[in-house]
């Protein structure tokens, strides 16, 4: 059974215990400990269940590359899914529950899956579920899909903050062990400013475990030094809980600090995401223990030797009292000992290699431990716990040599260097063949935006496994990334490291050697994803050559570790079924992050109000507190209608347009663009932007202008006023303001450079309101000021003025149809305005209208909309609107376009108004039906519904629509689809339904 | 080739799986080919099956620079629809989807095609108005798809926030045939059945130049040498312009990054693919329990295969409003993609201005789900000079301004 | 995520701060230009996979247009340069020919 030791334990504070709960049962365990330690502690080998055959799973590893321990953490808001228990600190009060098992861990219905293994091989799903084709959706698919995930589905809103961190920095360090320590150090003293980040909370990675000396003292001391010495420098930014998550391009890399997971409820946000510039980067980012691949290797207690080390020596937990230590290479001796040290058994190591180790198998000898060389593992023995192990020799077949009792199994099958964050951006790898391991080719680096190589690997991860070569490693190129990054040279001493000496390992890719299928199919490479030995060698044979169809095709590596401790055990495998050198068959891609960060802090805090966050006018409260139906129009709210008590939002529209009609109505055209185009060359420039000319506008007048692409095609329109000789304003559609002058700026700064313009956005500086309908000059004309009769402000005409004491400037203009100003007052000033038109023109029936009225009131004049009359397809020729196209001109954008022979072509959809024979309104979108189907069988169409309302003046159904030469065949009936009903026939009409000669605006 | 079914797999369990052969060949290069495609993605596999099994033309070589399945097929969010709004992009488009349906069967090898539904939702009044659109469109096109509402939406996919605040769902376009496949198994598929009719498929062989004669392609120079052919498609996605370089022309084409992000797995809690078109994103959830999440492509040329990290955030932010939970999950990976995007954002698929070549290419973000309709289509262009499914397709559109543009309703084409 | 020097602003832009605008030094072809040299200029793009000069805006920064010369294959930038200029300037090309010699471009080498 795994325990609490009495002795060992430096990580965790004995005089602060905890109390928490695994599956409802309550344990305890002491603050510093990790889950995974905790669970140990409390003899809770059995942590989850595997993905694919449902097998018991124990904890194999003890960090951020575990992938058997995951749990369903916290509650409600609090809940997380797959939480590590390896990397999820203990605290009083939490809540753990194991994953992927029907109904509980102990006994689960699934693993019924483990029993039909051999029928369940590798792809299986792509030869089987085939027939009948029902099936798949029907019965296959929901089973395995039940089966298939790890943690619950969150359900609660998420309770917690999140937020961004921007950091700037020359150098950043990921990892705070001893190399990384190291690099900090000699970076820092250069001068530069430097970005220190380690994962876990503590600092010294392996060493203290290891028992390294530096300078001649314990490795632990040498550390806390070293953090002193960097934690002064106010050039230096040091953080633990913080992971090195991603590298990108041109320097910029992310850091994933978990700042309260620990420490729940206490105020702090979760998480934060650091988005880190810097000029160099340098990796420490240490080592991974491989797994061997024997048969029984995933059953619970089999545990990677350091992991087992690190149980011990951190968090004073045994995992069993009986272990057996299987290996090919020096390091695992060193659990071992430290398991001997603890008092714990160590009935036997078992060496791959025929002549075994160095000095620290020397060490297990005189400790009085059993070795034996050349001897590996044919089985393990157990079920939901190891209960013993079943030795043979390594050379041979399998052949059971010795039956041992024992409770865990340490294995070391040597170490995989760190190289994620080298390869993110493009790193590539060498295969070091002496220590049969993937490192970073220091010849093929990312390269930053210079061209130059912007990231460095140092220490373990850069294949240097004892600390004398990793601190030397990390000294110089934490120099050189410093210079690289334009700090000045200086000399710092390396720190010299100690440890005992290592005789090289022996690669062991399959234990026994000769390992029948009966064995290798029980060899797990992948224990979350449940790929096995056999698996992969399928996948070779059936021709899954490349590593990435191997990966696909098995699922190796696709688990939530991603393959950190699966990937090189099974690119050996395939490599040997494909008879290929290991760095021929070559690796999978490494994506960020390392390890996977929470959405939350991706989203950080730009969400709920402050995603998105609303632009609103002046008057905005105001309609709110009045009805508001909001309606979103880019990044703006607008009223879509103001609801009266009682109101339905359709009659509330119905009203407004009888009383803007009939007699006065307020619209906020604040949010319309509002764009002043200055300067001696504006009038040239103008006619390059608009369809039709605006250069020999008169100031005080306004014009109706068009705007196409380049391409011709209609995007946006609105009114143009001169305001003097050398000034325009132009008003664009409320979605089109930035857009309208990106476009203006684009044509000025990169075609037409040398012509004298400004162009300035103006629309947030102003707040506009139409005052619309038969009343509006009397309302005007109370408040008193300027003069707004027809005669010195004319239909078409503007003037700046003064109305009830408010400066602003007033344009004639009409969307509606209706005697209409257009008036606008410095945005400050806008609701104050707003409200004095309210009030005042009580007497002459006042309301306010929202959008929908609007649309209406246009669509009763045939006025078209940009987005419904247009949709990035419509040339202005096609609206009847060629009046607005100068032939004038020799040149506007969009007037070579419209000469393609597809588009100067009569024969198009053109715009008419189209009325139903029954009164009723036509459908949004809907399609005129033509004779006969194309030649892929699709019924032929002639035309399209643009718009379409219930028109309370005309008192029934109108539309536009755009229809196959239409206004030539004005009186034809068409049939327009209705979803779910007969097609619907219309007549093809003018679109101006409301008073056609215009005289109501002109008064 | 040994039949796919639940006997043959009992079968070889009873013998240790020994009995398994190569699922696609790997032939050396014959001196010529009646037809060469160049790349071995989707569209270039689904290609050359429909050349042999629709027209018998089995003397086919696909060639490969990297791994069949590598690019795009093998790195997208596997969404298959077709409720798209202009007739030439719901006809090729419902080809495939139809296709798909018994493309299981077709092919002996499970795709995983699960007609799982997908909707695109309203959050906007003129959103509501362009997706109307499309549902009459479709009904005319053959293509079934309904607007339904947000409670129907809300019924569909639980775990959706329909109430806003920022966009509130105010309905959706609901295709309930359309879903997701298994993308790598679809290019496996497709490998192996062509392999099955002799044809060849070269990996890792590398198109080097492009030989003609009097305007005519005689073949290509590979990096395992020069591999003539009578006909040539070239069906190389992101790298079409580099092809159509080699052969001497130029494309409207830009290719750039697009990006997507998984989550770790967790239990089902989500049975239909949702698009998200106003907040830019789109999830669904894979068999293995990930939620697999597509944003949007990055604004700049690249071949780097990874994009900018924004873009995920952003991503990330749109779910999380629309799919309050996303926020409690952790991403596992992100990975990137290089898309071809055309003038007016749809395919290409035309002869070219060498004779007897032919080129596939400009699918963007919304290649995947077109596969087999693309493959049947391009083959027919190829093997009789003409196909109403590509009809519409070609190049010279952009000289005479006649566009098939999608984004007027989705206000994205993916 | 890219980092280009605004030239106008003289400082190092993140690519948040600005807008990408495609290939740069396109000949706008008008009115009384052919089919095939308006189809060119509005549609037919180099997208080479190397050295592309392309066109971005300062876009959250001081609003100007500018050029930057950039491999589309490992995002190196060999400089950046005002728009208004109808080809790279000489230390632009000076720049490219340093690091990669041997590249051509329209006429340039």
């Amino acid at each position: 059974m795994s325990t609490r030791l009495a002795s060992h334990g430096r990580l965790i504070n004995r005089a602060h215990a905890v109390t928490f709960t695994f599956n409802g049962r309550v344990m305890n365990g002491f603050e510093g400990d990790t889950l995974a330690a905790s669970l140990l502690a409390n003899d809770q080998m059995l942590m989850g269940r595997s993905f694919k055959y449902h097998r018991p799973r124990g904890v194999v590893a003890s960090g951020g590359e575990e992938p058997n321990a995951l749990i369903n953490l916290g509650v409600e808001g609090h809940f997380e899914p797959n939480a590590r228990a390896t990397t999820t600190e203990t605290f009083n009060g939490l809540t753990a529950a194991s994953q992927n098992h029907f109904p509980t861990l102990e006994f689960d219905v699934a693993a019924i899956n483990s029993k039909v293994a051999r029928f369940l091989p590798a792809g299986f799903y792509y030869k089987m579920f085939i027939h009948p084709r029902s099936f798949w959706k029907h019965v296959y698919e929901p089973i395995i899909r039940k089966s298939a995930g790890l943690g619950k589905a969150p359900k609660a809103r998420d309770a917690d903050k999140y937020e961004h961190f921007y950091h700037f920095c020359e150098v950043m360090v990921v990892g705070g062990g001893i190399a990384g320590l190291q690099a900090a150090k000699t970076a820092a003293a250069t001068g530069v400013r430097v970005l220190l980040v380690e994962q876990t909370a503590h600092w010294g990675g392996r060493a203290p475990v290891d028992g390294v000396r530096i300078e001649g003292m314990p490795a632990e001391e040498w550390i806390a030094a070293t953090l002193a010495d960097l934690a002064v420098r106010n050039n230096v930014v040091i953080r633990n809980r913080t992971q090195g998550s991603g590298v990108y391009d041109h320097g910029y890399a992310l850091a994933y600090e978990r700042i309260s997971d620990h420490t729940p409820g206490d105020g702090r946000p979760r998480h934060r995401l650091w988005r880190v510039r810097c000029k160099q980067i340098v990796t420490a980012t240490g080592a991974i223990e491989r797994p061997l691949s024997f048969a029984g290797n995933d059953i619970p207690g089999v545990m990677l030797a350091a992991a087992v080390r690190d149980y011990v020596v951190n968090f004073g937990v045994s995992p069993g009292d009986r272990t057996v230590v299987v290996t090919n290479n020096d390091d695992a001796y060193r659990t071992a000992l430290t398991l001997k040290q603890a008092g714990l058994e160590v009935p036997v190591i078992l060496d791959a290699r025929a002549e075994g180790g160095g000095i620290l198998m020397a060490e297990a000898l005189a400790a009085g431990i059993r070795v034996e060389l050349g001897r590996g593992i044919a089985q393990v023995l157990g079920g939901k716990r190891v209960t013993g192990v079943q030795i043979c020799a390594q050379a041979g077949e399998g052949s059971v040599l010795e039956e041992i009792a024992c409770d865990v199994v340490a294995m070391s099958g040597g170490w995989s260097p760190v190289v994620h964050l080298w390869s993110h951006c493009g790193g590539k790898l060498i295969w070091d063949l002496d220590q049969a391991m993937f490192r970073p080719d220091p010849n093929q680096p990312p390269l930053g935006a210079d061209g130059a190589g912007f990231v460095r690997v140092v220490g373990l991860a850069n294949g240097h496994l004892r600390s004398a070569a990793a601190l030397a490693d990390a000294a110089a190129q934490g120099a050189a990334a410093a210079k690289a990054a334009g700090g000045k040279a200086k000399k710092t001493a390396v720190a010299k490291g100690e440890d005992a000496e290592e005789l090289p390992l022996a690669p062991v890719w399959l234990m026994p050697q000769g390992a029948s299928y009966k064995l290798r199919s029980k060899a797990w490479l992948d224990f979350q994803n449940d790929v096995k030995v056999s698996d992969v060698q399928l996948a070779a044979q059936e021709g899954f050559e490349s590593v990435e169809h191997a990966k696909r095709y098995t699922t190796l590596g696709m688990a939530t570790d991603q393959g950190k401790l699966s990937n090189i055990n099974g690119l050996a495998i395939l490599s040997k079924a494909l008879n290929v050198d290991i760095p021929d068959v070559g690796t999978t891609t490494f994506r960020p992050p390392y390890t996977p960060i929470s959405m939350a802090s991706l989203a950080g805090e730009a969400r709920g109000e402050l995603f998105q966050p609303i632009r609103k006018t002046p008057m905005h409260d105001w309609h709110d507190s009045h009805g508001a139906d909001w309606e979103p129009v880019a990044g703006w709210r607008r009223t879509y209608a103001y609801l009266q008590p009682g109101e339905s939002v359709h009659q509330a529209v119905q009203r407004e347009v009888i009383n803007t009609r009939e007699k006065l109505g307020l619209l906020d055209a604040s949010t319309l663009g509002k764009i002043v185009v200055k300067g001696p060359d504006a009038g040239k420039f103008l006619d390059m932007m608009y369809t039709n000319m605006m250069s020999n506008l008169k100031p005080g007048r306004c014009r109706y202008g068009l705007m196409c692409s380049e391409n011709g095609f209609l995007f946006d329109d609105g009114v143009v006023a001169r305001i003097d000789e050398q000034t325009w304003l132009c008003h664009t559609t409320s979605g089109g303001a930035d857009r309208i002058h990106a476009h203006m700026e684009e044509w000025l700064q990169t075609e037409w450079w040398d012509w004298n313009v400004w162009v300035v956005n103006i629309t947030e500086q102003l707040a506009q309101v139409g005052v619309v309908g038969p009343n509006a000059r009397k309302l005007l004309e109370k408040l008193g000021g300027m003069d707004v009769s027809a005669e010195t402000l004319p239909f078409m005409a503007w003037a700046d003025g003064e109305i009830g004491g408010f400066a602003c400037r007033a344009y004639r203009i009409s969307f509606s149809g209706e005697l209409s100003y257009e008036i606008a007052v410095p945005a400050n000033r806008g609701l104050e305005f707003w409200e004095m038109l309210m009030e005042a023109g009580a007497e002459f029936g006042v309301m306010p209208y929202g959008t929908e009225c609007l649309h209406i009131m246009r669509a009763e004049k045939g006025f078209i909309m940009i987005g419904d009359e247009t949709d990035g397809t419509v040339i202005p020729q096609d609206l009847g609107l060629n009046w607005a196209i100068s032939k004038k001109k020799d040149d506007f954008l969009g007037k070579r376009a419209q000469q393609r022979s597809f588009m100067d072509n009569p024969d198009r959809w053109q715009l008419v108004g189209l009325e139903t024979l029954d009164g009723s309104e036509l459908e949004d979108g809907a399609y005129a039906i033509a004779v006969g189907t194309n030649a892929n069988g699709q019924t032929n169409t002639e035309g399209r519904v643009t718009s379409t309302y219930h028109s309370p003046t005309m008192g029934r159904g109108i539309a536009m629509g755009l229809v196959h030469n239409g206004p030539a065949r004005m009186g034809e009936v068409l049939s327009f689809t209705k979803i779910g009903a007969a097609p619907v026939k219309a007549k093809i009409v003018s679109q101006v339904f409301y008073d056609p000669e215009g005289e109501k605006p002109n008064v | 080739m040994k039949r796919n079914s639940v006997f043959a797999v009992a079968r070889e369990a009873m013998r240790q799986h020994s009995g398994w052969r190569r699922t696609w060949g790997n032939p050396e290069p014959k001196k010529l080919y009646d037809v060469i495609i160049i790349g071995a993605g989707g569209h270039g596999l689904a290609t050359a099956y429909y050349l042999g099994k629709n027209f018998g033309i089995t003397n086919v070589a696909v060639i490969e620079k990297g791994w069949l399945g590598g690019g795009n097929t093998g790195r997208n969010t596997t969404i298959i629809r077709s409720n798209y709004l202009q007739d030439p992009s719901a006809a090729i488009y419902e080809k495939a989807r139809s296709l798909y349906e018994d493309l299981s069967q077709d092919l002996n090898y499970n795709v995983m095609f699960s007609p799982r539904g997908v909707m695109m939702l309203a959050q906007t009044q003129h959103e509501i108005r362009g997706y109307q659109r499309t549902a009459h469109a479709n009904s005319l096109q053959g293509v079934k798809t309904e607007f339904i509402s947000p409670a129907r939406v809300k019924e569909l996919c639980p775990i959706m926030n329909i109430d806003g605040p920022r966009y509130p769902v105010l309905g959706a376009l609901w295709q309930a045939r359309g879903g997701s496949a298994r993308h790598d198994a679809v290019a496996w598929g497709y490998a192996r059945a062509c392999s099955d009719m002799g044809m060849h498929i070269l990996q890792k062989t590398e198109v080097t130049g492009i030989t003609q004669q009097a305007g005519m392609v005689t073949g290509v120079d590979t990096s395992r040498g020069h591999i003539g052919c009578k006909k040539l498609g070239m069906v190389v996605a992101g790298h079409a312009s580099a092809v159509a370089e080699m052969a001497g022309f130029q494309l409207p084409i830009e290719s750039v990054p697009l990006q997507a992000l998984v989550s770790e797995p967790i239990k089902p809690c989500m049975d239909v693919v949702v698009m998200a078109n106003t907040v830019h994103g789109y999830m669904s959830q894979s068999d293995k329990g990930e939620m697999v999440i597509g944003g949007g492509t990055d604004a700049y040329n690249a071949y780097t295969q990874r994009g900018s990290f924004h873009h995920l955030e952003e991503t990330v932010r749109a779910l999380i409003e629309t799919f309050p939970m996303v926020s409690r999950l952790k991403m596992l990976r992100h990975w990137g993609g290089i898309v071809d995007v055309t003038g007016d954002r749809s395919p290409i698929l035309s002869k070219t201005p060498l004779g007897n070549t032919f080129i596939n290419c400009g699918w963007g973000t919304g290649g995947f789900k077109a596969i087999p309709g693309s493959g049947w289509g391009f083959a027919e262009l190829m093997a009789k000079g003409e196909s109403p499914l590509t009809a519409e397709f070609g190049l010279d559109r952009f000289r005479a301004g006649r566009f098939i543009d999608e984004s007027v309703a989705a206000g994205v084409a993916h | 995520m890219l980092i280009l020097n605004c030239p106008y602003c003289g400082r190092e832009k993140d690519e948040t701060e600005l807008a990408a605008g495609g290939e740069a030094h396109l000949k706008r072809f008008g009115p009384g230009s052919s089919d095939q040299d308006f189809e060119g200029y509005l549609f037919d793009r180099a997208n080479p996979k190397g050295l592309h000069f392309e066109r971005w805006r300062c876009a959250a920064g001081c609003g100007k247009w500018f050029h930057a010369a950039r491999c589309t294959a490992t995002l190196e930038v060999f400089g950046t340069y005002k728009a208004q200029t109808l080809e790279p300037p000489k230390t632009i090309r000076d720049a490219i020919t340093a690091k990669r010699p041997g590249w051509s471009w329209r006429n340039f080498s």
